[in-house]
């Protein structure tokens, strides 16, 4: 078989593993291999062909390709080396080993001192969310579809309706207009958007195409190709309000419904996995249950912005590289994040504190849109910090700082309380 | 205009079985179906069961069939290459009323001579079904129920027909059959006309048209949906056997049951319709699912579902299996009320339509160059790192991952291609190599699934199809292209 001996393997050559592999090789890491499965770095930015990245983290706007070709130059020139085409099988945590295929040199493995997880995420499906109906083409998740359109320059249907509100679902809305389609509604479950305002506002409010909040589909028609699609607003219980019912004729659908962390290695391998990210639990080095193993990006927890991934992905890298040389510092005490008031989960999910202070940033979803709010970490009675915002959204992410001193007990609680 | 000896009318298992029976003897067969592929009807949408016939209606022709059948299965499905396993069924009782319909199902599954069915205590039901509810009074044990890969056993049957000189046209609707002086002398499709004497009708949902067509549609087909949920392979909650409700006078209700390739099987509804057409699955019917399934397994988990589908069965009305022959209609063999047991039966039925058109004269001599076996498409991610290795040498397409969560290759979806009777759809590739059929059912892999079909096939992507006519992918180059002249 052939072996690959290296110091961070990285899997997975989109934002998270770009950021982390040029992290890594500034930190002073050896060998640094991305492995990547597709033919080309970039990941997901591939197709991503809009611009809105780097607003943050380049202080410019880019394109999805210019903002992964920033960070591939940079890993070019550090050295960082990829392994293309492969798709890895299988990771065995205690040996430091990962089994992957690709079609040059057949089965390879890499063997790495650390290894930082960086796969990304999958589409909720069309099962997933259980549409009634029939099983027609033409329904396809907004990333699928984004990818035939964006990649393999082929269109996926002229009359189009979108189910949920997520950031890929409204900029497929704009994207399938600009083809010459005509998209007839974004139709969105909760009473609120699931992704950014700005999206709303560049993507379906610029091209007048309507948004339904409160409302979901309740059939598909079509045998062969989809021929419409029926919609009806939900109750309090969610569940559709038959009078309400609405007929929309279409022959395609695509769905933003949700992402899910891509995480069937990490469970292969046994590494404890969050049941309400469905990521792997990490410490503030991005640290898994595994000592050896590192993650960042989507596969952790799902994020809006791919500049946070960026953000994130540094600390991944730079750690992993220093576990690699033997240098991580030592863990005096394991303090657990615990999601408080109005907070879906934290991440990372616990602190390693160590003899040196660190400032940690506590990154979390709300559960519910609120205004006029305060955000608060607090361990015990002790309020850790805490901070103003004007609102807050499920779609967005927020974060919150904490020094590791300041920390008492082996707890830390964050909280989105009303202001007053 | 072709000629042929038998037309058999359907590309589904019992289709394909008695073509595959017919092709041991010295006499052409041409199998024609309308649909885009071999089995691509009620035999791709079951509960992938090989039933024992212990709950038959005793002595009737189905009985014989299906307890006929099930043991056939080993040895057929060796030699075919075919996923099956004999995991057993475990039929547990909840209520007192359940519990005491247990020993009149154990003498009717005596009476359908299947001898094995065992009685179980509560405690040995909990330890051979740990999922089922812990209220359970015991049960019934029926070992040689059994799981297969239904798309592989059409398949399968299909192409060793093929190979031993069956022609199949797919794509292809019989619009007629013609008949001169009470004998059979052509079917008429849409692909031209076909000169026979002999037609087997095994056009299952649609067997009432075609017998319509000799005027012998003495009866009706009614469309019995039957509603499904597939469960991640990763659920929490597994059974190991399947696991069978206690039948109502109604209904034979709802079953749990690991599929061969290790997900779990949820369904079906029982729900009669006015059309034959309606695959739709609907929130009732998949709510009643649930409702009913969680009495037997508490802890099943729906919301790991990664689909939801629904097959038609083609029940008869007035109901029973049939396999008539006719006085007045010389060369005709009509099939009707295969249903449930259909898949199951295939096999029995192959030998059984074959002796009853040896019986209306159809002369049968053995070959002596029959090939009995099949080798299925190698399956990469069953096999050893060595024969990895090996095969990746040899077709660098098997290194390619194009299914990620199922791990199939490039090299597997291009042999389902490229191998006679290869997939031609979407959904034909998925259902030999299963493309398309994980967790996130297709979107990863089937923009590359596209891509593969178009190059294969050599057709631009817009022809590609997820199964039948008129189901396009997508719609052709996007704006840039078209203007900078691609098609």
């Amino acid at each position: 078989m052939y072996r690959v001996e290296c110091d961070v393997a990285v899997i997975g050559g989109g934002p998270a593993g770009l950021s982390a592999a040029v992290a890594a090789k500034k930190e002073g890491s050896g060998k640094v291999l991305v492995i990547e499965r597709d033919e080309s770095i970039g990941g997901i930015l591939q197709q991503c062909i809009h611009p809105g990245f780097g607003l943050t983290y380049f202080k410019e706007e880019l394109t999805g390709p210019e903002y992964a070709a920033r960070f591939a130059r940079e890993a070019a020139e550090r050295g960082v080396e990829f392994l293309l085409n492969s798709m890895v099988l299988e990771i065995r945590k205690e040996e430091g080993e990962i089994l992957c295929v690709n079609r040059e040199h057949g089965l390879t493995m890499v063997h790495a001192a650390s290894i930082i997880l960086a796969m990304g995420c999958r589409e909720r499906t069309r099962a997933n969310i259980m549409i009634p109906g029939s099983r027609p083409a033409g329904v396809y998740t907004a990333g699928a579809a984004q990818r035939l359109v964006n990649r393999q320059n082929q269109m996926v249907g002229k009359r189009v309706v979108i189910l949920g509100s997520g950031d890929i679902g409204m900029i497929m809305a704009r994207r399938m207009t600009l083809e010459g389609a005509e998209v007839l509604a974004v139709i969105e479950l909760m009473d609120y958007l699931a992704g950014l305002t700005r999206n709303k506002v560049q993507c379906l409010d610029d091209f007048g195409i309507p948004l339904y909040l409160s409302h979901t589909i309740t059939k598909i028609d079509g045998y062969q190709r989809v021929e419409g699609v029926h919609f009806a607003q939900v109750g309090a219980d969610k569940k559709p309000v038959k009078e309400t019912e609405k007929y929309l004729e279409c022959d395609t659908l695509l769905l933003s419904v949700g992402l899910i962390p891509e995480n069937e290695l990490t469970r292969k391998a046994d590494i404890e996995i969050s049941p309400v990210t469905n990521g792997p639990k990490v410490n503030q080095y991005m640290q898994t249950s595994a000592e050896n193993i590192f993650a960042c990006g989507n596969v952790v927890h799902v994020n809006d912005l791919a500049d946070n991934v960026s953000v994130e992905s540094r600390r991944a890298g730079a750690y992993a590289a220093r576990y690699a040389m033997g240098c991580l510092a030592r863990e005096t005490k394991r303090v657990e994040n615990m999601p408080g008031g109005n907070v879906r989960y934290l991440c990372p999910q616990s602190v390693s504190a160590t003899d040196e202070d660190e400032t940690v940033s506590l990154y979390f979803r709300v559960l519910h849109p609120d205004e006029k709010v305060i955000i608060r970490a607090k361990s015990g009675d002790k309020i850790l910090s805490s901070k103003k915002a004007a609102r807050v959204n499920p779609g967005e992410m927020e974060h919150i700082e904490i020094h590791t001193k300041d920390i008492e007990e082996n707890e830390v609680t964050v909280e989105v309380v009303k202001e007053g | 205009m072709q000629k042929t000896d038998v037309v058999v009318i359907g590309a589904g298992a019992v289709g394909c079985a008695v073509a595959r029976e017919l092709s041991k003897y010295q006499v052409h067969v041409t199998v024609v179906d309308k649909r885009d592929d071999i089995g691509g009807d009620a035999s791709k949408s079951n509960s992938a069961i090989i039933h024992t016939g212990y709950d038959a209606a005793p002595g009737t022709l189905e009985s014989q069939l299906v307890v006929a059948a099930n043991p056939m299965y080993d040895e057929l499905t060796k030699d075919l290459d075919i996923p099956f396993e004999r995991i057993g069924a475990v039929l547990p009782a909840f209520t007192g009323e359940q519990f005491e319909k247990l020993p009149a199902i154990k003498e009717k599954a005596f009476q359908n001579h299947v001898y094995d069915v065992e009685y179980l205590s509560r405690e040995e039901l909990l330890l051979k079904e740990p999922e089922l509810n812990p209220e359970v009074k015991g049960g019934l044990y029926i070992p040689r129920e059994s799981i297969i890969d239904p798309f592989i056993l059409v398949q399968a049957l299909a192409e060793n027909a093929n190979e031993n000189g069956v022609d199949f046209m797919l794509n292809t609707e019989v619009t007629d059959i013609r008949t001169a002086e009470g004998s059979v002398t052509a079917v008429v499709t849409t692909q031209g006309e076909i000169e026979t004497s002999y037609v087997v009708n095994a056009a299952a949902l649609h067997c009432d048209d075609i017998a319509a067509m000799v005027g012998k549609a003495d009866y009706k087909v009614v469309a019995r949906r039957g509603q499904f949920y597939i469960l991640d392979k990763n659920t929490n909650c597994k059974v190991k056997n399947i696991v069978l409700p206690i039948p109502t006078k109604i209904t034979k209700g709802k079953l749990m049951t690991p599929t061969i390739h290790g997900n779990m099987l949820v369904g079906p509804t029982a729900e009669d319709l006015d059309n034959k057409v309606d695959v739709s699955v609907t929130a009732e019917g998949l709510d009643s699912i649930y409702e009913d399934v969680r009495k037997m397994i508490p802890s099943v988990n729906i919301r790991d579902t990664i689909t939801q589908y629904s097959g038609l069965r083609p029940n008869r009305n007035p109901e029973g299996l049939h396999v008539d022959v006719y006085d007045d209609l010389n060369g005709y063999v009509n099939l009707s009320g295969v249903r449930s047991t259909g898949l199951t039966l295939s096999v029995a039925m192959g030998k059984y339509v074959t002796e009853k058109l040896k019986e209306i004269g159809l002369n049968l001599i053995l070959k002596d160059d029959f090939k009995k076996t099949r080798k299925g498409i190698p399956c990469f991610h069953k096999m050893t790192e060595e024969e990895q290795e090996a095969v990746i040498r040899e077709n660098p397409l098997y290194g390619t991952i194009i299914c990620r969560c199922e791990t199939i290759t490039e090299g597997e979806i291009v042999d389902a291609i490229r191998r006679p009777l290869g997939a031609r759809t979407v959904d034909a590739v998925k259902r030999r190599v299963r493309a398309g059929m994980g967790r996130c059912q297709g979107g990863f892999c089937g923009p590359k699934v596209i891509e593969i079909l178009a190059r294969e096939l050599e057709i631009p992507a817009n022809q590609v199809e997820k199964n039948l006519k008129g189901s396009y992918m997508v719609t052709g180059r996007n704006k840039k292209q078209r203007e900078n002249g691609y098609v």
